[in-house]
């Protein structure tokens, strides 16, 4: 009888850590290889914090759609949100109603409203969700052209405050030509970037709801016959998701101050890359949400060495399709030889926290 | 009777698209009665329906393909633009270079392109196949970097095809009454008509799409199936660039196709196909892309304001998955059995009402007996 409780070790059910190691090693590496070839713009902090700086929405966003992706959805309309919450808050900043708080509620109601709608169309209407949220998306691409067509630029003394606002690290910066010391910058959006992190951590890590939602994602019909409320859990990860595109746009808002046509284009695409270069699967279900911002580091790294590289603007996108394929396939080929228990993955102990745990010694 | 019953329950599954293109013509007819005229333009049919024939011809080989890769690899190629746009790049530098255009030069550019498309479908059916990755995430490579290559193909900005040949194909060659690109787009459609008919393509990539190791232990390799899927899709989108190409007489290496995935994925879905894999339906596809195109030019003549389109299409699609949905269904047929059984309840009634009768005949005849 105790053989069964002691000596036989257990094995981890999925490869959420693995990928999000890999996910881990990748970005040091890459970022390590840009420090070395190009020392003069990467040994600079504010290089690493403008990564942050004037990407906030797009790491808010990765953070939605992570939570949608680890259920087992999709949600492609967050980018067309974005830009809209972008525009519909310039515009009311603009009109004369003068308050910075009216304008974000506009964009979480925003947000929300499409995470409702797209929520209970595929989760209580068994919709599937690449349409409903394509749907979602050209809806908000057309009420983005309805409302206005030309950029809007946010002119108001108090928001404009707000746009220009940074806070400065006093021991952290370099030195520039001159011999003036300039401290490191760093915008509000970032706060909101580490905040959502750390809530959405704890949220998928601890709490019911992140349970429910990694064994929805898993197999919605095991998870049904727990007595998990699938449909439920499901809707909730919309609406998360929408919420999150919603708070994105507004932070987008803050950081460029003007509302455009093109804000937020294409994020959909570069928030699922950013997930699954994370270890994000979109087949649901595997995933640690800490590789959604590091994914995104990841992205942004890439284009930030391929801009300092100084390649061609036609090779660019050539380049950073390159790099994406290189990832993709070594992760493909690291899956497949822990698939068939020829790898064993060599890290010290310290570092294999839940296996640790998980055999018992 | 029941052999007809039978048959409409084969054709259930082209219920959506058909009924959809329904509303839409009750739509178009309630706008103007003349929705269905036809002109005689220069010896060339011209009106609202050769026209939508016309504009959906590269959507509609797109969501052919699409429907194949969709069903076997469960997953869908968000590249096809991109792969149109290299595909047709290659072709419109073979045909500038050749000198003087015959035929036989577009012939042989055509194939060219249908090589370097399949050579692409190749790259993203080898990631799809053997290293395992989930098809939206392998195709987006090429999506992102797909038309920078076409550019650097053609060399510079949107090189001009200006000969007889490729207009004729683009438009309408004298004496045939039908607009060419139609006619392209019939002869693809027999073309994977037969090959479905004859081969054993359909019920394979059924299998793979249903359950890959279930297939694998009947024998079928998944791996070589999805690979194939990506071929033919490959060749689709050499085609619809090369129809594309020749409808707009230039390479514009970025516009060429742009975003069209999305609507070819929308036609395969309309089609009343699973976005899951497993069994498909290539007419509901075709319908389906036949229908989009419909919707787009149904809110033109309404005269939507061009910035409001892409709203009233969504709001219409919506609508659309909302009456499709499995939920409403059930509740459909719910309702319906409902009304069934008041109707059998009634003429149950009557027949007890019958049998008592009947059955105090008898007793009176038994009464009598004893009598």
């Amino acid at each position: 009888m105790e053989s069964l409780s002691t000596t036989k070790p257990k094995s981890r059910l999925s490869n959420s850590n693995l990928l999000f190691i890999i996910a881990g090693i990748i970005f040091i590496l890459m970022y390590g290889f840009s420090l070395i070839s190009f020392p003069d713009s990467f040994m600079q902090f504010q290089t690493f914090f403008d990564l942050f700086n004037f990407n906030a929405a797009l790491f808010i966003i990765t953070l939605g759609m992570c939570i949608v992706m680890i259920a087992g959805g999709i949600d492609i309309s967050v980018g067309a949100v974005c830009g809209l919450v972008t525009m519909a808050c310039a515009m009311l900043l603009e009109s004369g109603t003068e308050n910075v708080w009216g304008a974000l509620f506009l964009a979480l109601g925003i947000g929300l409203a499409f995470g409702i709608m797209h929520g209970y169309l595929i989760a209580y209407l068994e919709i599937q969700p690449f349409i409903i949220t394509l749907a979602g998306m050209f809806l908000a691409q057309g009420l983005l052209t309805t409302l206005h067509k030309d950029p809007i630029n946010v002119t108001w003394p108090a928001f404009v405050a707000l746009r220009n606002y940074t806070i400065e690290i006093p021991w952290l910066g370099a030195v520039n030509r001159l011999g003036v010391f300039i401290p490191c910058e760093i915008k509000p959006g970032v706060f909101v970037v580490v905040a959502l992190v750390i809530l959405y951590a704890v949220l998928m890590k601890w709490s019911r709801f992140g349970r429910n939602v990694y064994a929805v994602g898993g197999n919605s019909q095991s998870a049904r016959m727990l007595g998990i409320n699938v449909k439920k859990t499901l809707f909730f990860s919309y609406v998360i998701c929408g919420l999150t595109a919603g708070i994105g746009g507004f932070v987008f808002l803050m950081t460029t101050g003007a509302g455009n046509i093109g804000n937020g284009a294409l994020f959909e695409i570069k928030a699922i890359a950013a997930n699954v270069i994370g270890g994000i699967l979109l087949n649901g279900g595997v995933g640690n949400l800490l590789g959604a911002p590091i994914g995104t580091l990841t992205l942004l790294t890439i284009n930030e060495l391929i801009r300092a590289a100084g390649v061609q603007s036609n090779l660019q996108a050539i380049v950073s399709g390159l790099l994406l394929y290189l990832f993709i396939v070594l992760q493909s080929i690291i899956m497949s030889l822990r698939g068939s228990s020829k790898f064993r993955l060599a890290l010290p102990s310290w570092l294999k926290l839940n296996r640790l745990q998980d055999n018992g010694d | 009777m029941p052999r007809l019953k039978a048959h409409f329950d084969r054709l259930s599954h082209l219920f959506l698209p058909l009924s959809v293109l329904v509303i839409l013509i009750i739509i178009n007819l309630i706008k103007g009665a003349d929705y269905f005229r036809i002109t005689m333009v220069n010896g060339a049919f011209y009106g609202n329906i050769p026209n939508i024939l016309f504009g959906a011809s590269e959507l509609v080989i797109l969501a052919i393909g699409m429907t194949l890769v969709t069903a076997a690899s469960r997953g869908q190629d968000i590249s096809i633009g991109e792969n149109g746009a290299i595909a047709s790049a290659i072709f419109v530098q073979y045909v500038l270079n050749a000198g003087e255009v015959t035929l036989w030069t577009i012939l042989a550019g055509f194939l060219i392109s249908c090589v370097a498309g399949i050579i692409i479908g190749a790259f993203n059916g080898a990631l799809v196949s053997f290293f395992k990755v989930q098809p939206m995430v392998a195709t987006l490579i090429l999506f992102l970097g797909g038309r920078s290559i076409a550019f650097i193909i053609d060399g510079k900005v949107s090189p001009i095809l200006a000969n007889e040949i490729s207009n004729r194909i683009g438009t309408v060659i004298p004496g045939v009454p039908i607009q060419t690109p139609i006619i392209l787009t019939v002869v693809f459609i027999a073309l994977v008509a037969v090959v479905l008919k004859t081969t054993n393509l359909r019920l394979y990539v059924e299998a793979v799409g249903i359950n890959p190791s279930a297939a694998r232990l009947n024998g079928i390799n998944p791996k070589k199936i999805i690979f194939l899927t990506f071929l033919i899709m490959g060749v689709c989108a050499a085609v619809a660039g090369f129809i594309a190409v020749n409808k707009a007489g230039r390479h514009d290496s970025v516009n060429l196709l742009k975003f069209i995935m999305m609507d070819a994925i929308l036609a395969v879905a309309i089609g009343g196909n699973s976005l899951g894999g497993g069994k498909f339906s290539i007419t509901g596809s075709i319908i389906g892309a036949y229908t989009i195109e419909m919707l787009n030019r149904t809110l033109l003549r309404l005269e939507v304001e061009p910035e409001a389109i892409k709203a009233f299409k969504a709001v219409f699609i919506i609508i659309l998955m909302v009456i499709a949905s499995p939920v409403v269904r059930v509740f459909a047929r719910k309702v319906l059995d409902k009304a069934k059984t008041i109707v059998a309840g009634y003429s149950v009634r009557k027949t007890v009402g019958l049998n008592k009768a009947v059955l105090s005949t008898t007793d009176t005849s038994a009464r009598k007996k004893e009598e």
